[in-house]
């Protein structure tokens, strides 16, 4: 029997091979890292954001949606040259909060998961910012447009991105 | 309280992951050697991915290669039809450019010649257009005339030395007798030993100097300078080298002389237009004798103070240089010039040294070393040995003179003045005192007739 990180009483509730809830999320680091490089416009993309959030709303579970943010979240600081640990609270959070809305609302439309993701996208930079200038006193400065446009292109990115993972999802 | 918990049991969960994040993240902070305690975690998560990167990295870069090389090749005729039409282009501009580079690099150094040995405006650079295309005659056209200020007989050189007169005058073009021809004649004089003579073509094209006793030493090697005598080129000019020295007919040396200037690759020449010789001032005031002249440029025994104050001081009096040729046509009409009347001068060969760069026109004995009138068919060439014209020009005394005591001529400072910057050593070429006695000797017949001495 795989693993799976299921949950859900009377919402449906999907469940991901192994292969799927650790490539997924490897590939999307590994794009993160990788694309950036190339394309210089994809570093307002955080492709292991949407991966988490994904996850996250689909197994509806927030436990299971906190610790995949949060190995996603320390792999990714893993890659990076700040300590290790901001990525990883700022995805826990994220995993945890869109998990436990995933188990309240209906997320599989376009309109709110473009909605969720951007609430989540900022939800995210705030906590990021917060950890990083609270508590480690990385020098950076918060910029509202950046956000909300980072917000809205990661947002129309995860609509696209859901829409082929959800092609992963097995029922529980 | 295990209600509590397991009620809270999502929030517990994640007050205590992030509390453990919190944690490691404050312990990484606190550790000022932060990055020594996360290298390995870091160095494994580089280590998963990079290898990913580097494949793809790869693989982008062969499918690139194989889509540009291999699939993509629409409008590739067309483009290397033009870069090759580029290259062409870039290749003729490469020429180009290292021609003008050439060019520079020889105008440069023609400049600097210029500027060294010529009068400011006294040259015209001129480029050689073509050339006469026989070697009968070996000739040149430059692109310079008469509109340009460009005159017959004038002396044609570069940097490197001398190459020719100019024989025919266009309005826009000139044609150039070069040293190398054979109906061509130019005054020479080695370097070393001062011996003089005329430099010829040779219908090979060679250089030859002519007028050289077998009894003097020449040698292969021997610097080639022009003596100025032919009044064309200005004196010291380099004409060239000597490569071969044998005995020639009569009692003459066969002479071969290498051009300084390379003649066979002409591209930019000079046109003296203007010599630095002193051009003759009028003249002003009394009369002045050509004997007193002369006695005054050749090398003498000091008079004393008393004696020589009183006859010669009208003549050092004269600040303005008598010019030989005027003298010339005085003599030659007799009532002309009232003033100087010096047809003939006769001087000893002591004094041809000295008179080698002079313009006033005497005639000196055979002594092996002639005074040459450039060009062909020169008629100080052809004249025999025995009496030699040569021009001798007499320049105004130095303000050291004039400041002498008590405004006394003083002949030996006249005597060893330096004429065109040679004199002093064509007199220290003649170390025999019995030729520099008859130094005012020849004063005497210089008068005239018809001079109203």
């Amino acid at each position: 029997m795989p693993i799976t990180y299921t949950s859900g009483e009377q919402i449906e509730v999907y469940r991901f091979s192994i292969p799927v809830t650790i490539g997924v999320p490897l590939a999307a680091l590994f794009l993160q890292a990788f694309l950036p490089r190339r394309l210089s416009f994809f570093s307002i993309i955080d492709l292991p954001l949407l991966v988490t959030i994904f996850f996250a709303m689909a197994r509806r579970n927030p436990i299971s949606g906190l610790l995949t943010g949060a190995a996603i979240g320390l792999l990714q600081d893993m890659l990076g040259a700040y300590p290790i640990g901001i990525y990883g609270i700022a995805k826990t959070v994220v995993g945890y909060g869109a998990s436990s809305l995933g188990a309240k609302l209906d997320v599989e439309n376009a309109g709110a998961r473009f909605l969720v993701t951007l609430g989540f996208y900022l939800v995210h930079q705030a906590v990021y910012f917060t950890v990083a200038r609270g508590m480690v006193n990385l020098p950076m400065n918060w910029s509202w447009s950046r956000g909300v446009e980072a917000g809205l292109a990661n947002a129309a990115l995860g609509m696209f991105l859901y829409f082929a993972l959800d092609k992963l999802k097995q029922r529980a | 309280m295990e209600s509590v918990l397991s009620r809270y049991r999502n929030l517990v969960i994640l007050v205590g992951v992030l509390f453990l994040q919190v944690l490691g993240l404050a312990v990484q902070v606190k550790r000022s050697g932060e990055a020594e305690h996360t290298r390995l975690i870091r160095i494994w998560a580089v280590d998963a991915i990079t290898p990913f990167e580097r494949v793809l990295v790869r693989l982008q870069d062969k499918s690139r290669d194989l889509w540009s090389n291999y699939v993509y090749l629409r409008g590739v005729r067309s483009e290397n039809r033009e870069l090759k039409e580029q290259i062409e282009r870039l290749k003729l501009d490469e020429v180009r450019l290292s021609e003008n580079a050439a060019q520079a690099q020889r105008l440069q150094t023609l400049l600097g010649f210029k500027q060294q040995f010529i009068t400011k405006d006294g040259t015209l650079a001129a480029q050689v257009i073509g050339s006469s295309g026989s070697d009968l005659s070996r000739s040149i056209y430059i692109d310079k005339g008469s509109d340009d200020g460009v005159a017959q007989d004038m002396a044609v050189i570069t940097a490197n030395g001398i190459v020719g007169k100019v024989l025919r005058v266009y309005p826009s073009t000139s044609l150039v007798l070069m040293i190398n021809d054979q109906s061509s004649g130019v005054g020479a004089l080695l370097e070393k030993s001062r011996l003089q003579g005329v430099l010829r073509g040779t219908p090979n094209g060679e250089l030859m100097l002519e007028r050289v006793m077998t009894d003097e030493q020449v040698a292969p090697g021997d610097i080639v300078l022009s003596s100025g005598g032919d009044q064309i080129f200005p004196k010291g000019l380099p004409v060239g080298t000597v490569t071969r020295v044998a005995p020639g007919h009569e009692m003459f040396l066969d002479i071969r002389v290498k051009p300084a200037a390379d003649l066979g690759r002409l591209e930019e020449v000079l046109v003296v237009t203007q010599k630095q010789e002193p051009q003759p001032v009028a003249q002003t005031g009394g009369r002045v004798r050509a004997a007193d002249i002369l006695a005054q440029r050749l090398p003498s025994v000091p008079d004393k103070p008393s004696n020589s104050a009183a006859p010669t001081a009208p003549a050092q009096n004269q600040k303005t240089v008598i010019n030989a040729k005027t003298a010339a046509n005085a003599a030659n009409n007799p009532a002309g010039n009232p003033a100087i009347n010096a047809t003939k001068l006769l001087l000893p060969s002591a004094a041809k040294p000295k008179t080698s760069a002079t313009s006033v026109p005497a005639t000196v004995p055979s002594s092996g070393s002639p005074a040459v009138g450039a060009g062909n068919n020169s008629s100080a060439a052809n004249t025999p040995a025995s009496e030699k014209p040569v021009k001798i020009q007499v320049l105004k005394p130095l303000p050291n003179e004039k400041d002498n005591a008590g405004g006394a001529p003083n002949p030996s400072l006249g005597a060893t003045r330096e004429l065109n910057g040679v004199a002093p050593k064509a007199a220290a070429a003649s170390p025999d005192p019995a030729k520099s006695t008859p130094r005012q000797a020849p004063a005497q017949p210089a008068e005239s007739p018809d001079s109203p001495h």
